[in-house]
């Protein structure tokens, strides 16, 4: 059981320009619940940033997003969440262009052991996304000019993914994301393991994708939850507490777990 | 659920905070004793303590410094969210007040000097006398209001202040008129005026910290903001 009975979300988690919509979702690893009732609307060209403690459900919230979790046997997802009008849990949908159309970066950056060109290009590829090599060249020009990495790989397309720093390669893995043409991308702490350098690179992309889509961004660091998103929602032991505008819950949160979460008093 | 949401993670963030806020206290009861001393001084012409004033402001311009310093520290080292940020940068701001109201406790007891050195009785004592007690209460209550987070102590600081306001206009139109009456008396008069500013200068700043009290707890803004409107957010 949840420690808050019949918690009712604090703050704003409805909006008017909602792109995804989760309504009661629940989430259940076996016999555990890890989810408890989330209802959240994700609006259009928004960053929001889902913030709480380790194990407090974010994250597996975040992959009932896109069906990651369908590839865990044990875990069942309840409710529904749906993205532009259509429930994406409907037994006739495809997770295969779902997750294209709803693509996510991982913690670890995770490039192909291919090379640059053909990390970029797989995606468009097996989606049939380009009739001849000039299309395709142009995706991977065009993908990799969005993750801020043209610049440094232009005249190397053809070295190993690999052999980049961690930094570019968490953008080569954005840049492949980018390449099957989403409309929302998911974060799973997509700076946790880069140095502060390519973190500051990485938010700058972030605030930059936001015109074309759709950002929801897992994150331990609450700095960057305040850098980089426009909303935030709080998680607790699998219940969304709060959510809010981003200045908001930074300066004057509603509930006493996300004060005492953000100013550091448990975690 | 058993959990401690007085104290952070981290004890030596504990530390600092509290120390911000014992310092800045600290600093307040200086300034207290400061604008006492400079009322008590012009109200009963000790020069004495005037001059004691005039040298102790260095010891208020010093406590600004160090508890801003220690503020921006806890900034760079500790990046305060929520109720913690709105501690130290209320902190911040109130120790700018009181350092303030520091220059004008010393500037009254500058002007004592020079007042208690001409030979003409004193103008508008009653006034001086009323206002300045007024402003030594406001300082306390304003300080109290901010130990104990108590909005509705705070909102009586800001509504003595619009008391002080008017008094300092009663007392403008009364030494106008000694100036009209006797030109002789114009020099000892604008003494007498740059005190009375500075007393109700003292009280604007008592004002502003009790904003800062509402800040503190609430997370509104009410800085500009008239009584009725302050009223409201408190009720709110």
């Amino acid at each position: 059981m949840s420690i808050i009975e019949n918690h009712k979300t604090d703050g704003k988690p409805f909006c008017d320009s909602a792109k995804l919509s989760a309504r009661d979702v629940c989430v259940h690893y076996g016999e555990k619940q890890a989810i408890f009732d989330v209802s959240l609307d994700i609006g259009k060209n928004e960053v929001i940033a889902l913030i709480g403690p380790s194990g407090c459900g974010k994250s597996t919230f975040l992959r009932c997003l896109n069906r990651m979790n369908d590839t865990i046997d044990i875990c069942k997802v309840t409710g529904e969440i749906v993205l532009d009008g259509g429930n994406i849990y409907d037994p006739k949908v495809d997770v295969v262009p779902l997750r294209a159309t709803v693509g996510m970066v991982f913690q670890k950056p995770n490039p192909f052991p291919k090379t640059i060109y053909d990390n970029v290009a797989y995606g468009p590829r097996i989606h049939g996304l380009a009739t001849s090599r000039v299309d395709l060249d142009e995706i991977v020009e065009k993908s990799l000019q969005r993750a801020g990495l043209w610049a440094e790989v232009k005249d190397r397309l053809h070295s190993p993914g690999t052999g980049l720093s961690g930094g570019q390669q968490q953008r080569l893995c954005i840049a492949r994301t980018i390449a099957v043409d989403p409309e929302v991308i998911l974060m799973d702490e997509p700076c946790s393991a880069l140095d502060p350098i390519a973190t500051a690179k990485i938010e700058e992309l972030i605030d930059e994708l936001r015109e074309k889509y759709t950002i929801a961004i897992v994150t331990h660091s609450m700095q960057q939850a305040a850098r980089v998103s426009q909303r935030t929602a709080y998680f607790h032991l699998g219940q969304l507490i709060e959510v809010n505008s981003t200045d908001k819950v930074f300066t004057t949160p509603e509930h006493q777990l996300t004060e005492a979460y953000i100013t550091g008093r448990f975690g | 659920m058993d959990m401690n949401f007085n104290q952070h993670i981290s004890g030596q963030f504990n530390a600092d905070l509290e120390a911000i806020r014992n310092h800045m206290m600290s600093m307040g009861g200086l300034v207290e004793r400061q604008v006492a001393n400079a009322v008590a001084a012009i109200c009963s012409g000790d020069t004495h303590l005037a001059d004691d004033v005039i040298r102790r402001e260095d010891d208020v311009d010093k406590a600004e410094v160090t508890i801003d310093n220690e503020c921006t520290q806890i900034l760079v080292r500790r990046q305060p969210a929520a109720s913690d940020l709105r501690m130290v940068l209320a902190v911040s701001r109130v120790v700018r007040d009181l350092e303030r109201m520091g220059d004008e406790a010393s500037k009254i007891a500058i002007h004592t000097l020079e007042v208690t050195d001409s030979k003409n009785p004193q103008l508008c004592q009653q006034a001086m006398r009323y206002m300045g007690e007024e402003v030594v209460k406001m300082i306390s209550g304003a300080l109290d209001a901010f130990a104990r987070h108590d909005v509705e102590g705070a909102i009586e600081v800001v509504r003595n202040d619009k008391l002080v306001d008017k008094q300092y206009a009663s007392a403008l139109r009364e030494l106008i008129t000694y100036m009209m009456e006797d030109p002789r008396s114009i020099g000892q008069a604008i003494n007498i005026l740059w005190i009375l500013r500075a007393i109700e200068r003292i009280g604007d700043h008592a004002r502003n910290i009790s904003e800062q009290v509402i800040y503190l707890v609430s997370g509104t803004d009410v800085r500009h903001s008239t009584l009725t409107e302050i009223e409201k957010t408190a009720r709110d």
